[in-house]
C-alpha cells in the first residue's frame, strides 16, 4: 500500500465518523442531539455576540459616517459633507499605495519565514523528550514580551549610538534606519522574532493531532521521513496551518508598533494602520482618517474571506480526526 | 439563583468601583483642586505648583499631571481631552506652535482683564510674545522660552581657522570648516518636529517664511517656493552631502546630535541650551573629560546669508487655561502666581529652562549658572516662531515629509514641491 492510499483511507475513515456537528454544514442527517447542541451553542454564544455588536458595530458605523465628511476635530465649524470624495482622495494618493506596498512586504516576508521557522520550532517542541517544558518555555518567551518593548530593544540594538549589531558584524557607521529596505529588514526581523512562537504554538496543536496509527502505518509501509512529512503530517495539519496563517496574516497586516517605535514611519516604512493613526490621532483629520480606517477594515475582511474560503474545505477534510 | 446573585454582586462591585473613582476627583477640604497638565521636566513645575498652592492661602490647590515626552504626543493627548470637553484641564503647559490650533478650536480661555494682560506680557521678550495671542486676544502667555545656539569645539574651530563667534559666520563656512577637519556637524535631521525647527530657522534666517498668511488656516499660502526657501534647502543639501554630515543625520534628534558633538567626531552643533548642563553631567558621570567640556564654546545661531541676521529657533512653553474648566477664576489666580519674574527666575535655575522675561537674565544667580545668559536672551528676542496657524500639524508634517531624508533635498526642486504639496494637503486633496 502506498502513502496516498493511507491518506485516502484516513480521510474516508474521518468522513464516516462525522456526526454533522459542524453547524454550518447542512448535512442530510441531523440527529436530535445535534440540533440540541446547536441550540445550546448559539445560546452560549449569544451574550458575547451581543456585546461584540455593541462595542464594534457602533464605532464601525460611526467611522463610515465620518468618512463621508470633511471634518477636522480642531475645526468643528468647517465640517462639510463630501460624499465619497475622501475615498477618492485616499485611493488616488501615492502615500496610501506606498503604505500598501510596505504593509504587503512586511506581511508576506514575515508570515512566510514564520511559517517555516514556526514549524521547525513546533517539531522541536513535539519531539523533545528531556526538558520539554524548559524548551517550550524558552521558545515562547519572545511572545510574552510586549511588542513596544521588543521594538525598543531591537531599535537600540541596531541604532548607531547605542547599538551593538554594527560592532558585532563590523558594519562601521551603517545607519540601519536611514534607508527604506534596511529599516524594513529590522522591522520584519523583530516581527519574526516576536511572533514565531505564536505560530509554532498553533502548529504544535496541529502536530499532536496527526493520528499516530497513520504515521506508524506509513513507517511500516517503508515511507521515508520526507514522505511521511509530505504525505501524512502536512496534509493532516492543514487546518492548523490555515488557522495559523490566517491569524498571523491578519496580525501582520495591522502592524503598527515596530515602525512607530523604530522609524516613526520615515523612509517609506509607514504601514496602513500607522497611516490611519496619523490621520485620526495626530492630524485629527477625522474625515480622511475614517476613510483610511474603513478601507483598512475592508482589506482585513478581504483577507479573512479569502482564508476562510480555503479554510472551510480543509475543515471538512479534517472532520472527525481526533 | 446563585448565578443571579453572582451577577448582582458583579454589578455592585462595578458601581462601587465607579463611586470610588468619582471620589478621587472630589475635594476633601472645600478648596478646589486645579489640575495642571505639564510637559515633563525635572520637577520644577511641580515645585511651583506646590508653592503657588501654599501662597493661595487655601483658595486653591494645584496638582500636576505629566504629559508625554514628545511635543507631538503632548498635543495629541490635550487635543483628545479638550475635544471631549474635559473639565479636568484647568491649566496646561503648551508648546507655542500649537497655540493657534487650540485657540481657534475654542480650547483656550482668553485672558481679557487689562491688568492681567499687562502683568502676563510686560517685559516678555518679543518672539515668545508673538506666540501668546490669537485673534487679538491673549490666550497663552509665555511661561518660559527657548532658543537654539551654535555650539562649537574651540579646538576644531581654531584648527580650521574659523571664528564661530563672528557676527556674520554662515552655515556654508562652518560646514566647510568641519569637513576640512574631518569632523561632524550635529543637527536634528530625523523626520520629526525638531527637523521642522531647523528648516523654519533656516528659511527665516534667509529672510523668508514657510507660510505667507498663517492666520488664514486652510486657505494660507505656502511660501517656500522662494529664494529664501531655496537658500535653506541649499544649506540642508550641502550639509547632507558633505563629509561633515553625521552618519545618523537622517535619524538624529537632539540627543543623537549631542552624542555626536560630545564624541571624538564633534565639531559644531545647533541645539537648545540644555546641552550645556548635560555636558556638565557627562563630566560628572565620566562620559566626557573636563578638558572636552572646556573645549565647548557657544555662539549665536549661524547665518544663511552673511548679510542677514540669523533668526534662531524659538521653543519654550506657554501657559493656558482650559476652556472647559470648572474653576476659571482660581486658574487665573494660579497664573498670576506662576507667571511672575520670581517664578521665572526660580524655574530657570531649577530646571535649566530659559525664562521668557528679559529681567530674569539680570539676576546674578542666573548669570552665574548660565555663562551665556545674554546670548540666550538676545537669541530668544530675535528668534522666529514657527508659523502661527491652526493647521500647524499639516504645515509642519508636509515640510518634514518633503524634506526627509536630507540627502534627497534638491534646492531647485524641493521647496517648490513642498509648496504645491502643502497647498493640496491644506485643500484636503492629498493625504499627509
Amino acid at each position: 500500500m502506498n502513502t496516498t492510499a493511507i491518506r485516502s483511507r484516513g480521510r474516508s475513515r474521518g468522513l464516516s465518523g462525522a456526526t454533522g456537528d459542524d453547524a454550518t454544514v447542512t448535512g442530510p442527517v441531523r440527529t436530535d442531539r445535534a440540533r440540541h447542541e446547536r441550540r445550546l451553542g448559539l445560546l452560549l454564544a449569544a451574550p458575547s455576540f451581543l456585546v461584540m455588536v455593541a462595542v464594534t458595530a457602533y464605532p464601525l458605523l460611526y467611522a463610515v459616517v465620518l468618512s463621508l465628511y470633511r471634518y477636522r476635530l480642531t475645526d468643528p465649524g468647517g465640517r462639510e459633507f463630501v460624499g465619497l470624495r475622501n475615498y477618492a482622495t485616499v485611493l488616488s494618493d501615492p502615500i496610501w499605495w506606498g503604505d500598501v506596498v510596505t504593509t504587503t512586504v512586511i506581511t508576506a516576508v514575515s508570515v512566510a519565514v514564520e511559517l517555516v521557522l514556526g514549524f521547525a520550532f513546533a517539531w522541536v517542541m513535539y519531539k523533545v523528550l528531556r526538558g520539554r517544558s524548559l524548551v517550550r518555555t524558552g521558545i515562547l518567551i519572545p511572545y510574552g514580551i510586549v511588542t513596544v518593548v521588543s521594538a525598543f530593544v531591537w531599535r537600540y540594538a541596531f541604532q548607531l549610538d547605542s547599538g551593538f549589531i554594527n560592532q558585532w558584524f563590523g558594519l562601521g557607521d551603517f545607519n540601519w534606519f536611514g534607508g527604506r529596505w534596511s529599516s524594513l529588514f529590522v522591522i520584519t526581523l523583530s516581527e519574526i522574532w516576536k511572533t514565531t512562537p505564536f505560530i509554532s504554538l498553533l502548529l504544535l496543536a496541529g502536530l499532536v493531532q496527526v493520528p499516530h496509527e497513520l504515521l506508524e502505518a506509513a513507517t511500516v509501509d517503508g515511507a521515508t521521513a520526507r514522505q511521511r512529512l509530505q504525505k501524512v503530517i502536512l496534509p493532516n495539519m492543514k487546518a492548523a496551518i490555515m488557522v495559523a496563517l490566517l491569524f498571523r496574516t491578519l496580525d501582520a497586516w495591522r502592524i503598527f508598533d515596530n515602525p512607530f517605535v523604530m522609524t516613526g514611519g520615515a523612509n517609506d516604512t509607514e504601514t496602513l494602520s500607522f497611516l490611519a493613526y496619523r490621520q485620526n490621532v495626530s492630524l485629527v483629520n477625522l474625515g480622511a482618517g475614517s476613510a483610511v480606517s474603513v478601507l483598512l477594515f475592508l482589506t482585513v475582511v478581504l483577507i479573512a474571506f479569502v482564508f476562510i474560503k480555503g479554510f472551510r474545505t480543509n475543515l471538512g477534510q479534517m472532520k472527525g480526526q481526533r | 439563583m446563585t448565578l443571579r446573585r453572582r451577577v448582582a454582586r458583579g454589578w455592585l462591585a462595578l458601581a462601587l468601583g465607579a463611586a470610588g473613582l468619582a471620589a478621587c476627583g472630589g475635594d476633601d477640604d472645600g478648596a478646589p483642586t486645579l489640575v495642571w497638565y505639564t510637559n515633563p521636566d525635572n520637577g520644577g513645575q511641580a515645585t511651583l505648583a506646590r508653592q503657588c498652592s501654599d501662597a493661595s492661602g487655601g483658595a486653591f490647590r494645584i496638582t500636576t499631571q505629566v504629559l508625554p515626552n514628545e511635543a507631538d504626543a503632548q498635543r495629541e493627548q490635550l487635543v483628545r481631552r479638550l475635544a471631549a470637553k474635559d473639565t479636568s484641564i484647568d491649566l496646561m503647559s503648551l508648546d507655542p506652535p500649537f497655540v493657534a490650533e487650540f485657540a481657534n478650536a475654542g480650547y483656550l480661555r482668553p485672558i481679557t482683564d487689562a491688568a492681567d494682560v499687562a502683568a502676563f506680557t510686560d517685559g516678555v521678550l518679543e518672539a515668545p510674545l508673538q506666540t501668546a495671542s490669537w485673534d487679538g486676544q491673549l490666550v497663552a502667555p509665555p511661561f518660559w522660552a527657548n532658543t537654539q545656539l551654535l555650539w562649537f569645539r574651540r579646538s576644531v574651530a581654531e584648527a580650521a581657522g574659523v571664528d564661530p563667534t563672528a557676527e556674520d559666520v554662515t552655515w556654508a563656512e562652518l560646514i566647510d570648516a568641519a569637513a576640512s577637519e574631518g569632523k561632524r556637524f550635529g543637527v536634528q535631521g530625523r523626520r520629526y518636529e525638531g527637523y521642522m525647527v531647523w528648516i523654519n530657522a533656516l528659511v527665516s534666517s534667509a529672510g523668508g517664511a514657510i507660510v505667507e498668511d498663517p492666520g488664514a488656516g486652510a486657505e494660507a499660502t505656502p511660501a517656500l517656493d522662494s529664494p529664501a526657501g531655496r537658500a535653506a534647502a541649499q544649506v540642508v543639501a550641502d550639509l547632507a552631502r558633505s563629509s561633515a554630515a553625521p552618519a545618523d543625520l537622517t535619524t538624529a534628534g537632539e540627543e543623537e546630535a549631542r552624542s555626536t558633538f560630545q564624541g571624538d567626531q564633534g565639531a559644531f552643533m545647533v541645539n537648545w541650551p540644555y546641552v550645556y548642563a548635560a555636558a556638565q553631567a557627562s563630566v560628572a558621570s565620566g562620559a566626557i573629560t573636563q578638558e572636552t567640556f572646556e573645549d565647548i564654546g557657544w555662539a549665536r545661531y549661524p547665518r544663511v546669508d552673511a548679510r542677514l541676521e540669523s533668526a534662531p529657533p524659538l521653543g519654550g512653553i506657554n501657559l493656558a487655561i482650559g476652556s472647559f474648566t470648572d474653576h476659571p477664576d482660581e486658574a487665573l489666580a494660579a497664573l498670576r502666581c506662576l507667571l511672575t519674574v520670581e517664578a521665572g527666575t526660580q524655574y530657570m535655575l531649577e530646571s535649566g529652562n530659559p525664562a521668557a522675561r528679559a529681567a530674569v537674565y539680570d539676576d546674578p544667580a542666573v548669570r552665574e549658572a548660565f555663562p551665556m545668559a545674554d546670548l540666550i536672551r538676545d537669541s530668544i528676542a530675535a528668534a522666529a516662531p514657527r508659523p502661527l496657524t491652526p493647521y500647524y500639524g499639516d504645515v509642519s508634517q508636509s515640510v518634514q515629509r518633503s524634506w526627509h531624508p536630507a540627502r534627497d533635498v534638491d534646492p531647485l526642486r524641493t521647496p517648490a514641491d513642498t509648496a504645491s504639496f502643502m497647498r493640496q494637503v491644506l485643500a484636503g486633496e492629498r493625504l499627509l
